[in-house]
């Protein structure tokens, strides 16, 4: 725990006006959200934006956190959409109780992966996840009379729901926003919360030195199974949204590219930071939009950024940005 | 389901695992010298078959193309190294594994530009076309000539490691590079090379499994996981390990398929599991370095 970036999880005084500011992470990060859909070009972007950004959360508690580089993010995404799907068309669960019940078996299967791959470290570590994960998309594929197979889960559209007695339009794009909007900020209080206890404290303690944590009497193996499926949580639960917002669930979702693309979305907003993740996802569902205008062929280019990047920004958007105004204590 | 029947299936097992072999060799050959997981392995050996292809066909011979591609893709690779991998040496592990990724992008797209999206069949040379009679059943004298080809390969490699002087700096170079160092030898050049080699089996391996299936270019991401999958069955690093796991995935593969074909895809990661919680480093696997 001696490098300077490992002690934020213990709480400082800000030191100036604006890190004082900053320390309201989770409200702040709601409040852009909140105004997302007038600031992007689309509605649709700024839907894809709120789901992607939960997940590539989820993973930064992993990556960013504990230092741990999984390529299978996809595995607890996709399962999420999935159980979600088949818990209101299969068995018409009602959506909010599809919801939880979908993120309690995707943090079963995370449980299940990290018990194999929590056992290794380092690049095996990433090989592995990604292996398991690729698992999980042919059993998918396989298993089509629950998945649908390669045509996707379809039908179980929400388009009607009822908030505390109140009817709310499904279909309304406004109306959606904010009601997945709401998981979000639920996500994002529930990720503030472990990052400020003491196992936040550990999980970065494990990142910055593996051996002096477990010296120090930390159970190291432990807390990486827990930490992988605290994190197959909170991705699984923007699989839920995505089935929602969608009405179906593409098997793409499983496969090893949608892992990667999480990937790249923590890198490209910065690993680490409260708010990277969302600042990634945006970035990269911007240039997708933005290049695949003009070409078809827009992984090309993305592909070329991420590499740039790697070279010479390996702290992504957020985490330069805040890097240059110095209010790096509280990273939010 | 008579003897003969299981006799050729494994035989099958063995031409897919051969495959296997050569591309996950390149894989731990790189990892147990540079420290380096390629994630772009899987594109490098697409590329390879698309190059072997394009080069059987400018040439008019399968031949030219199975001798040119791995040398023209290594040398790619070994430029790969030179310009983008170099400057990663001495930052963290998980660098070189993301820049390798954000190059598999790149060159998947690349050859759906040039080549489009679309699979294209691989010809099978005129002299390989048609089947052998083994006495007990019928077998592609494809498949038999991979084999062959990739046990030569493979005892060209072992020869030059262990009984030459080139072999003798890898394999010094590979346990300790600053020791190396000292003694005068340009590890940089060493690690060049080497990575020229393991992109160029790689490629190897795309040429060669090209007719076997057709080639198209997400071929690469499957090729990618099950390299992994062997390369962590036999231990990252290990070049026994890899040829081992590289014949038991085959022939998992071949024996399940015989039986249960829904299970085919799904058995090698089942393996891979087993395997990790008996043993974390795998079979030939040195503890420490990775579990």
């Amino acid at each position: 725990m001696t490098s300077p970036s490992s002690g934020e999880a213990v709480a400082k005084p800000p030191s100036s006006g604006l890190g004082r500011l900053l320390d309201q992470r989770v409200l702040l990060s709601i409040a852009v959200l909140a105004v997302l859909p007038w600031l992007l070009p689309s509605q649709a972007l700024a839907v894809n934006v709120l789901i992607y950004g939960v997940v590539v959360m989820g993973y930064n508690l992993l990556f960013g956190y504990t230092g741990l580089l999984s390529f299978g993010q996809a595995a607890f995404f996709g399962a999420g959409a999935y159980f979600t799907g088949i818990a209101i068309g299969r068995y018409g669960v009602p959506w909010f109780a599809a919801v939880p019940i979908a993120v309690l078996l995707s943090t079963g299967l995370a449980a299940a992966i990290g018990i194999v791959s929590t056992r290794t470290r380092g690049i095996y570590f990433s090989m592995v996840t990604l292996a398991l994960a690729q698992l999980v998309y042919y059993v998918a594929l396989q298993a089509s009379s629950f998945t649908g197979g390669e045509n996707g889960l379809r039908g179980f559209t929400v388009d009607r729901i009822s908030l505390f007695g109140l009817p709310v339009n499904f279909l309304d794009p406004v109306n959606k926003y904010y009601v997945l909007m709401a998981f979000a900020a639920l996500a994002m209080w529930f990720q503030s919360r472990i990052l400020n206890s003491p196992f936040g404290a550990v999980i970065e303690a494990i990142r910055e030195n593996e051996q002096r944590a477990r010296a120090c009497g930390y159970d190291v193996e432990r807390s990486k199974l827990i930490v992988f499926m605290l994190s197959g949580a909170i991705s699984s639960l923007g699989g839920c949204m995505l089935a929602l917002h969608l009405s179906i669930v593409p098997l793409d979702i499983l496969h090893y590219q949608t892992s990667g693309m999480i990937v790249m979305m923590v890198l490209l907003g910065g690993a680490r930071s409260f708010f990277g993740p969302f600042v990634g996802a945006a970035a990269f569902l911007i240039l997708e939009d933005v290049i695949s205008v003009w070409t078809p062929h827009w992984q090309l280019f993305v592909g070329a950024i991420f590499v740039l990047f790697v070279l010479f920004l390996p702290k992504g958007i957020w985490g330069t940005l805040l890097d240059t105004l110095g209010v790096g204590k509280a990273r939010p | 389901m008579d003897l003969s029947l299981i006799i050729m299936q494994l035989l099958s097992g063995i031409a897919l695992g051969a495959v296997l072999v050569i591309t996950a060799l390149g894989l731990t050959i790189v990892f147990g010298m540079l420290g380096v997981v390629n994630f772009a392995h899987g594109a490098l050996f697409m590329i390879g078959a698309y190059a072997g292809l394009y080069l059987a066909s400018l040439t008019g011979s399968f031949w030219w193309g199975l001798l040119l591609a791995p040398i023209l893709i290594g040398a790619f690779g070994m430029l790969i190294e030179f310009v983008l991998i170099r400057r990663l040496y001495g930052r963290s592990i998980d660098d070189p594994l993301l820049l390798t990724f954000g190059l598999s992008y790149i060159l998947v797209e690349g050859v759906r530009i040039v080549f489009g999206s679309d699979g294209i069949p691989f010809p099978t040379p005129p002299q390989l076309i048609g089947v052998l009679d083994l006495g007990i059943g019928f077998f592609p004298r494809y498949r038999l000539f991979v084999i062959a080809l990739v046990a030569v390969v493979l005892l060209v490699l072992w020869l030059t490691l262990e009984k030459t002087r080139i072999g003798l700096i890898v394999r010094a170079g590979a346990r300790d590079p600053t020791i190396m160092q000292v003694l005068g030898v340009d590890i940089g050049r060493v690690w060049l090379a080497i990575f020229g080699l393991g992109v160029g089996l790689a490629a190897l391996g795309g040429v060669l499994a090209g007719p076997m299936r057709s080639v198209n270019p997400e071929m690469g991401s499957l090729v990618l996981a099950e390299a992994f999958v062997v390369t962590v069955i036999g231990g990252l690093g290990s070049i026994v390990g890899a040829v081992v796991a590289g014949l038991m995935v085959g022939i998992s593969i071949s024996l399940v398929a015989l039986f249960a074909p829904e299970m085919a895809t799904i058995v090698m990661f089942a393996l891979m599991a087993v395997v990790l919680l008996i043993r974390p480093q795998g079979l030939f696997g040195v503890r420490g370095r990775t579990a």
